[in-house]
């Protein structure tokens, strides 16, 4: 481990990892099999506090940093990436309420995820992905309610979620400064969810479409000033990057446990395969990615407990994260060979959670778009 | 519910190793733990809590790092945590062990029901706790699966080797727990953090010098006196059997034939 | 009083619905040896409501002289009550040892009567002998997961005590011609506080208790599932043994605690022990290492199971165990 941990995280590490590896991780190959994580696992999460380690106390929370609920996160991701994702998730949207709207609607959100509930953020429509500048979801107001109608898709948590932050146009000629964005319960009528998305990987995590059809929210239900939702989904999604790079981080870190485990074991020649130079180099260098990967994510989390927005370190840190890890995981099935292949062996599970890091919140290809472009500003 | 606990730091005895040409035991890098059959005890009352409502105060005797189990039963949900520690209370044996905290328990109490482990995995005596309900002359209750209390009694399921007993009996008591009991639940986050900050109070001779009789205590005051340890001598002297699986099998049944074993 | 005062050794003979349980009998065989140290008499002490079984069977098992209290009260255990009995005979009698089975009720009773007599008691011994000089018993015992043994002596009070783990010795050969006198004792109290209100008999697994086996064929981790260990059910059956099991497999869910073998579980003494994927923990060896014949089969050449082993079998136990079953098999029909 390449961080200077203090006692005190150790000690939530373990913790952390006890939880996980006793009472996640067997039911994990069935949870990715099915598609589909058990509520039951998910109450283990919950009686911890994985769902408020770094909201205030003030609302409820535990009053992380940061940079130690992202430790905690990468011990889980370890176990299950789309299991931790669900926290995660829900984390960031309260996160975002409690920064961008009233006191009251903080209190509001966390009230309800407080008692055990997840929430998802509800941005992307199926023409709006990496532009969401382009969403076509409405919002109108009609007397002291807004009526909300769209599609929106690749909602994380979508069926499990009891609340949602959603995305809409308050002024559809007006582009990114016309979107305004709005708490909405789950059992508002005309909020229904969609089609379950079947896949690849990162089965644990629940992906589905939900459907807006005259959906009436109140006026207090608006976050922050008309118009300024897009500023909010920036934010949002600064903050999420840099948690899916942790997330990343603890899946190649089990891709290299693994790796190492199996090439010490594996004999072929009469001779253990961490013997061949072949072999070796692949080792070193998924752990050079690891090390720089975890040193990386750790100080855009101490950034962020700064109260930096991490605009240009957020996108760094994601892009070169994940393909770091995209590339460790790969290898790591190349060093299992044909058991790597197998679904017996736990390594390609890992490549399969692995590959959508490269395109969630925001493509790395959108990500090196952020960069240059803050670049560009910088050297001005 | 005034609920103690007593509980026991012990080195994790499956990480234990014997060096192969001292023949000694490694102790060193082997890591302490709460005693398994303690966090049971822990458990119990933790969910008597939950039902009855009250409060579990754990009790340890040990050197100041056996606080770290204290410490882990406060993240746990504990309220109060003390360290029975003092220098004259070092070689205790079990006798002298049971009534230290008997002592402690008199001293801190009363309390309406008193916990342990059914052993600790290191002494394995499993005396202790129903040693320390002799010295108070409360009723025991050893090896218990589940309990509940009505109208000021307990009721308690207890398992012993033909099956299990059904046991009435008067609060207070002292209860013995073990694996088969519960399940131990899981600090939670804000458990751990809250358990950094707690103060945790050391119990000393001078704290109980009323009622402790110093006869009983430390090394002097122990029936018992260890005369001589070793570890256990393993030669092998065995006969290796080889060949393929089948050849194995029928050598091994000829030669026990042959031996008069089967 | 003085150290002479105090004579004889004397065995608690438990009984469970008046029958005697064999850990009482077995220690009357190895109180015998120590009668014999200390040049005194071997006396049994039998309580219960329905005694004439285990006055029987003490008597069998070689008592000198054998204490029966019986009463309506004593029918279940109670540590109020056997303790009241066993420390009113201790007032009268003044035993110079006292041995207790390592059982439930017996590690109970031995703290209840080590406490309030004010002396020492060693729990779980494993071998005893008499140190003749200076008349201590010397109680060795394992701890630390039987890692270390450790020699107790209990040298400055009297009664000196100890509990025995049921297994640890052997039953001696019942002997019908033996005359034990027999003592009757009127010992009663009203003040147990315990009352038991039911009794739930172990629903029965089937098959030979694992303590109480001539064969014990044991599984450990290598057995990888539950479903495995029929196959070694199946060579226990053609041995007439039961099937044990390592803490491995009890802690993996595979096998219930009431086979498991070990420190932790049974203490074992059968003819013949076969391990099977047992990498032979201090541990677990610690309970079965007394075991006549030790057969053990493990993949792992080095597996510490085979330091103790008399045949050592080198190889996959799921291609051996069934080629031993085979063979068996084929010899039987022969």
């Amino acid at each position: 481990m390449s961080l200077l941990y203090t006692d005190e995280q150790k000690e939530l590490i373990a913790l952390v990892r006890d939880m996980a590896e006793n009472e996640i991780k067997p039911y994990v190959q069935e949870a990715d099999e099915k598609g589909e994580c058990p509520r039951e696992l998910f109450d283990w999460g919950f009686k911890m506090g994985l769902h408020m380690l770094e909201i205030p106390e003030k609302f409820g929370g535990t009053g992380l940093s940061y940079e130690t609920t992202a430790m905690l996160f990468e011990e889980l991701a370890k176990v299950d990436a789309g299991y931790a994702i669900t926290f995660v998730t829900t984390f960031v949207a309260l996160r975002n309420v409690i920064l961008a709207g009233t006191p009251e609607q903080g209190q509001y959100f966390a009230d309800i995820i407080r008692k055990g509930n997840f929430a998802g953020f509800a941005l992307t429509e199926p023409n709006a992905g990496s532009d969401p500048a382009g969403i076509r979801g409405t919002a109108v107001l009609d007397g002291d309610e807004y009526v909300l109608n769209a599609t929106k898709t690749f909602i994380t948590n979508g069926a499990l979620s009891s609340v949602y932050v959603g995305f809409f146009k308050t002024d559809p000629a007006a582009g990114h400064r016309g979107i305004s964005a709005f708490i909405i319960d789950r059992d508002t009528p005309g909020l229904s969810v969609g089609a379950h998305e079947n896949k690849m990987g990162l089965r644990l995590s629940n992906t589905t479409d939900l459907i807006f059809e005259n959906v009436r929210v109140p006026k207090d239900r608006m976050l922050g000033a008309e118009g300024s939702g897009f500023k909010l989904a920036l934010n949002a999604l600064n903050l999420s990057r840099a948690f899916v790079a942790t997330l990343a981080v603890g899946i190649m870190q089990r891709a290299l446990d693994e790796s190492v485990k199996y090439a010490k074991e594996r004999k072929q020649f009469n001779t253990p395969i961490i013997k061949f130079q072949m072999v070796q180099a692949m080792l070193a260098d998924m752990a050079i990615k690891v090390e720089a990967s975890r040193c990386l994510v750790n100080n855009t989390m101490r950034m962020m407990d700064q109260g930096s927005l991490v605009q240009k370190e957020g996108s760094i840190t994601k892009t070169f994260v994940t393909d770091c890890a995209q590339e460790v995981t790969s290898n790591a099935v190349q060093i299992f060979g044909g058991y790597g292949y197998s679904r017996e062996y736990p390594v390609e599970k890992l490549m399969r959670d692995v590959k959508v890091f490269q395109i969630f919140e925001g493509t790395n290809q959108i990500q090196r778009m952020t960069i240059a472009n803050v670049l560009d500003k910088e050297y001005k | 519910m005034n609920i103690a606990v007593c509980m026991k730091q012990v080195p994790d005895t499956t990480e234990i190793k014997i060096d192969p040409v001292k023949n000694t035991l490694i102790r060193t890098g082997v890591p302490s733990i709460m005693n398994p059959f303690d966090r049971n005890a822990l458990e119990a009352a933790l969910q008597m809590k939950d039902t009855y409502g009250g409060s579990v105060t754990v009790i340890s005797m040990g050197p100041p790092q056996a606080k770290a189990v204290l410490r882990e039963a406060l993240s746990m949900g504990a309220d109060k945590a003390y360290l029975v520690t003092d220098r004259a209370f070092g070689g205790s044996d079990t006798y002298a062990t049971s009534y230290i905290l008997s002592c402690t328990l008199k001293h801190l109490g009363p309390f309406d029901v008193v916990f342990g482990g059914k052993q600790a995995i290191d002494g394995d005596t499993g005396q202790t706790a129903p040693s320390i309900a002799e010295h108070l002359g409360l009723t025991r209750l050893t090896y218990v699966l589940d309990l509940k209390v009505e109208n000021g009694k307990v009721i308690a399921r207890r398992q012993v080797e033909e099956g299990v007993e059904v046991i009435e009996a008067e609060l207070p008591v002292l209860c013995t727990f073990m694996k088969e009991s519960n399940k131990p639940r899981y600090a939670t986050i804000k458990g751990k953090l809250d358990s950094f900050k707690a103060e945790i109070a050391d119990v000393t001779l001078a704290d109980m010098a009323d009622i402790v009789d110093t006869t009983k205590i430390g090394l002097k005051g122990s029936p018992t006196k260890v005369k001589a340890t070793f570890t256990p001598q393993r030669t092998a002297n065995g006969v290796t059997i080889e060949g393929d699986p089948n050849t194995q099998a029928a050598s091994l049944i000829d030669q026990m034939t042959a031996a008069k074993i089967l | 009083m003085s150290f002479e005062q105090y004579k004889d050794v004397w065995v608690f003979v438990e009984s469970f619905q008046g029958q005697p349980k064999n850990v009482g009998l077995e220690l009357l065989g190895q109180g015998r040896k120590l009668a014999e140290g200390l040049k005194q008499q071997l006396c049994a002490v039998v309580i219960g409501k329905e005694v004439e079984a285990s006055i029987q069977a003490a008597n069998e098992a070689g008592a000198d002289k054998i204490y029966v209290v019986q009463g309506d009260e004593y029918a279940h255990y109670s540590a109020d009550g056997y303790g009241h009995v066993f420390l009113a005979l201790c007032e009268k009698y003044h035993p110079n040892t006292i041995l207790v089975g390592a059982t439930v009720n017996g590690r109970d009773l031995g703290s209840k009567i080590a406490v309030s007599l004010h002396t020492g008691l060693t729990a779980d011994c494993t071998a005893l002998s008499v140190d003749e000089e200076t008349g201590n018993v010397v109680w060795e015992r394992p701890a630390f997961g039987g890692n270390l043994y450790a020699q107790i002596l209990c040298s400055e009070t009297r009664p000196q005590m100890g509990t025995v783990r049921p297994g640890a010795f052997k039953k001696p050969a019942p002997d019908p011609d033996n005359k034990a006198e027999v003592i009757r004792e009127e010992i009663h109290t009203d003040k147990i506080r315990t009352q038991v209100l039911e009794f739930i008999k172990a629903c029965d697994e089937g098959g030979i208790p694992v303590g109480e086996a001539d064969v014990v064929v044991s599984g450990g981790r290598g057995m990888k599932n539950g479903d495995n260990f029929a196959l070694l059910q199946k060579l226990a059956d053609l041995l007439g043994g039961a099937v044990g099991c390592s803490r491995a497999a009890v802690d993996s869910g595979w096998m219930p605690q009431s086979r498991q073998v070990g420190q932790t579980g049974t203490t074992v003494s059968p003819k013949i022990y076969i391990a099977c994927g047992i990498s032979g923990a201090v541990q677990h060896v610690a309970g079965m290492s007394e075991s006549k014949t030790i057969v053990a089969i493990n993949k792992d050449a080095s597996a510490p199971i085979f330091e103790v082993a008399d045949y050592c079998l080198v190889g996959d136990l799921f291609e051996i165990v069934p080629a031993i079953v085979k063979e068996l098999e084929a010899r039987k029909q022969a």
